[in-house]
């Protein structure tokens, strides 16, 4: 029977490792200092993987505004990500500018418990896993294999992570850049009566708004 | 090595980095001068390093008489 690794967790940190990509050999450490969005496929020359990957290349460049970076990997060889990036441009007109991790061996999928054995023993699932900075593992999305992913989400995540990374608030369901950011909540009696003061957006003690 | 190829050739960004090492740089530095990504950049540094084309010193590298060599 095949032993159930454990995933690994939001704020915890993201595990290292070192792979063969379509960019060269690549580890973790080589983006200390930037965000990083790791992403796996279930294979490539599938359909919905190519329409997901002409939609990762569509944000790069607004990721790349924001020090994000991309990096692919699903359980095929080099060979087969390099030909089918090639295809993607021959046949769909868009350059992948990303790296693809070749994940032939599992090692970094099993790390990552990007594998759902009761979907796909051979396969990865559509994992996302948002890594800061630090490499610390800030967000974690995963979609079954027929499903493919909101990448416009994925960007939204991004602008709502770093805007409480910079000015330590939280986002509302469905928030955009722009629209209000919810203030943390009070944690004392005392404060919770200061706040009804502040001029704030407020709903009550616990909830309110402001803008940034 | 991804940017050392089999035949010891070497890929157009290798030659590239290679090229600003004349005087020692950091990793970011030459991130910014040939407008390649920081993780290229290391990872390619990582190659030229173990090709023995250029050396570490204190953060810094440089090119060493095997990557003059090779770029000359």
């Amino acid at each position: 029977m095949e032993q159930v690794k454990s995933m690994p967790r939001i704020g915890e940190p993201a595990p290292q490792f070192e792979a063969v990509t379509t960019h060269g050999t690549l580890r973790l450490e080589d983006y200390k200092g930037s965000w990083l969005i790791l992403f796996s496929h279930p294979a490539d020359f599938t359909p919905v993987c190519t329409t997901e990957f002409i939609a990762f290349q569509g944000i790069y460049d607004e990721l790349k505004k924001r020090n994000v970076e991309l990096l692919g990997l699903s359980i095929d060889s080099v060979y087969s990500h390099i030909a089918w990036v090639r295809n993607i441009e021959e046949k769909m007109g868009v350059k992948i500018k990303f790296p693809v991790i070749a994940d032939l061996n599992k090692e970094v999928a099993s790390l990552y418990g990007m594998i759902m054995p009761g979907e796909s023993k051979t396969e990865t699932s559509r994992a996302v896993f948002v890594i800061d900075p630090e490499q610390k593992i800030r967000a974690i999305i995963y979609y079954p294999l027929t499903t493919g992913r909101n990448i416009d989400e994925i960007l939204r995540l991004i602008d709502a992570l770093q805007t409480h990374e910079k000015f330590k608030v939280a986002t509302p369901a469905n928030w955009r850049p722009g629209d209000d950011v919810i203030v943390p909540p009070p944690n004392t009696q005392e404060m919770a009566e200061q706040r009804m003061k502040e001029k704030y957006d407020i709903k009550d003690w616990y909830f309110s708004k402001k803008k940034i | 090595m991804a940017c050392v190829n089999p035949d010891g050739t070497l890929s157009e960004s290798a030659k590239a980095i290679l090229l600003v090492l004349k005087e020692a740089k950091t990793p970011e530095e030459i991130s910014r001068i040939i407008d390649q990504p920081l993780f290229k950049v290391r990872s390619a540094l990582r190659d030229l390093t173990t090709a023995n084309m250029v050396q570490e010193i204190q953060g810094k590298f440089q090119i060493t008489e095997e990557g003059l060599k090779v770029i000359s």
